[in-house]
């Protein structure tokens, strides 16, 4: 009985300023038909700006997993001097938001900075990498990074050397141990933070916000067509349906072990 | 034979050294951005504070909203996440797992369509939809279920059910149990939930950028202001005061998961 009455104050919130609007949110595509809610689907500039989302995500999670991994088995495995610190550097930006995210590479690809430099004193112009589909790319790896290193340094952590060990002392390659003990060990956190990572950047705002790409992913497009055509109904409809994407993505990602759902960037 | 710990890993290493160049030069990039004359030129232009200074006369309030939203965010976690982690460690129904599943929605769904649900609701309440109440709702439901999650895992430790019975046979009632007995026991992850909740509530664009008004501005609204529209300067500075706001609570964090040891430190991730 006493249990119940703490859960009222969060319970009250929670009822009042999320459940109630997601309701209205849920039902709102319905006044403009039922064909609304999959129009995400059938509209072929949606659904572009859906596959494009998706496949950034995903190169995105792939490439962080790899690198993510790499590190975590370094780190994950050594005592140094300053290996806590190092940790401490590596995660700091878990705490940007995204917008911070898009400027550093604006400060970095953009018409102002070092790479434009570089290029311009190699080659006589002055090449920009911010405002396209690479400079996304790179901002959604930096934000994605520590996430997964954090996951493999902990699970390279609590990695057993006996079957190294014996898998070296049988003459394995490194590649043979990469594959055969390295991979099978690591695989659940992979799909974990993968499912993590890939929604994470399926919802991230921010960053694409601040780089205003050319390549125009999914949550930019709901916020245009909510701001700038006050296309309600679709806009509803397309964030219900980014939403049940990163909700499945993270179900999954529980499933596989991990308890933990990380913060959007 | 040789540990992993000796053994040379060459291609292990030079990747997290450059991932360590990747991730750590655009911060120090940023910082020295902020502080010298001309961006373009660089060090040679000579280092100033004068970006600061017009960041703090442009910008100051939007400091004062996000550490004044971020603390009333920590107050309501304390206040209303607290109890409900309570509740939730000390109940095995299915209706508790249910409420901590749907509670952890909002971290789920994105940002943007929980702001697009709540200005539907209540966009049309002029007043509310003004205030920063507007904005502490939506920042309340996402940084919730972090301080309700922490402090429930640390409730359910088999020790503190042990002093709970032990207190509650000894007469002690339910406020005084939970009060002087458990919120102390579970004090480290009241703290480490509280600065989680900080340092997401101070860093919240996706929800705050459509539900903040020109009145309501919080400091990463006033980035994306300032990155759109100010000189690479400002916005770098303007960074930089972000950086000496949120970096004291997250290296505090971190300090404080490693203390309440590995499995309390992959909750902050």
């Amino acid at each position: 009985m006493i249990a119940a009455a703490c859960l009222v104050p969060a319970a009250a919130l929670f009822a009042a300023f999320w459940l109630l609007p997601i309701a209205r949110l849920l039902a709102l595509p319905a006044t403009k038909g039922a064909a609304t809610y999959v129009a995400v689907l059938t509209e072929p500039r949606y659904l572009q700006s859906l596959a494009q989302t998706a496949l950034l995500a995903v190169a995105v999670t792939l490439v962080s997993l790899l690198l993510g991994a790499a590190v975590g088995l370094y780190l994950g495995r050594r005592r140094f001097p300053g290996r806590r610190l190092l940790l401490a550097a590596l995660t700091m930006p878990l705490a940007f938001p995204g917008v911070i995210v898009g400027f550093f590479v604006i400060l970095i690809g953009g018409r102002q900075g070092p790479f434009a430099a570089w290029t311009d004193a190699l080659f006589g112009t002055r090449l920009t990498f911010a405002y396209g589909l690479f400079g996304l790319f790179v901002a959604y790896v930096y934000f994605s990074l520590p996430r997964t290193i954090v996951a493999f340094t902990a699970a390279a952590e609590t990695m057993g050397e006996e079957l190294e060990d014996a898998a070296r002392s049988l003459g394995a390659s490194r590649r043979w141990i990469a594959r055969d003990v390295w991979l099978p060990a690591l695989a659940p956190t992979a799909l974990a933070a993968g499912a993590i990572l890939f929604a994470t950047a399926m919802g991230a705002f921010g960053t694409a916000f601040t780089l205003s790409s050319r390549y125009e992913v999914l949550p930019i497009t709901i916020y245009n067509e909510f701001t700038n055509y006050a296309n309600f109904a679709l806009a509803a409809s397309l964030s219900i349906a980014l939403g049940l994407i990163t909700w499945l993505a993270l179900f999954l990602a529980r499933r596989f072990g991990s308890a933990d759902v990380a913060p959007a960037a | 034979m040789t540990t992993a710990e000796q053994r040379p890993a060459p291609i292990l290493s030079a990747i997290t050294f450059a991932v360590t160049v990747f991730t750590v030069a655009p911060m120090l990039v940023s910082v020295t951005a902020g502080l010298v004359n001309n961006y373009s030129v660089g060090g040679k232009s000579g280092f100033t504070l004068r970006w600061l200074d017009e960041v703090w006369s442009q910008y100051g309030s939007t400091a004062w909203n996000s550490i004044g939203l971020a603390l009333a965010c920590v107050a309501w976690a304390i206040l209303a996440g607290v109890p409900a982690g309570y509740a939730l460690a000390r109940s095995r129904s299915r209706l508790a797992r249910a409420f901590e599943e749907l509670i952890t929605l909002p971290v789920a769904v994105p940002g943007l369509a929980t702001a697009l649900a709540l200005i539907l609701a209540y966009g049309q309440w002029r007043g509310f939809r003004q205030s920063f109440a507007f904005v502490f709702v939506g920042h309340a439901v996402f940084t919730l279920p972090f301080m309700v999650r922490t402090v429930a895992a640390a409730f359910a430790r088999d020790e503190l059910i042990a002093i709970e019975e032990a207190a509650r046979s000894l007469g002690a009632s339910f406020g005084q149990r939970f009060l002087a007995v458990l919120v102390p026991a579970v004090l480290p992850s009241i703290v480490a939930g509280a600065l989680m909740v900080f340092t997401l509530s101070i860093g919240e664009f996706n929800l705050t950028w459509m539900l903040h008004t020109p009145l309501t501005r919080t400091l990463p609204v006033g980035l994306a202001d300032s990155y759109a529209s100010a000189r690479i300067e400002v916005g770098s500075a303007y960074t930089l005061v972000f950086f000496i706001i949120v970096l004291p609570a997250l290296w505090l964090m971190q300090w404080l998961a490693t203390l309440l040891g590995p499995r309390e430190e992959r909750r902050t991730a």
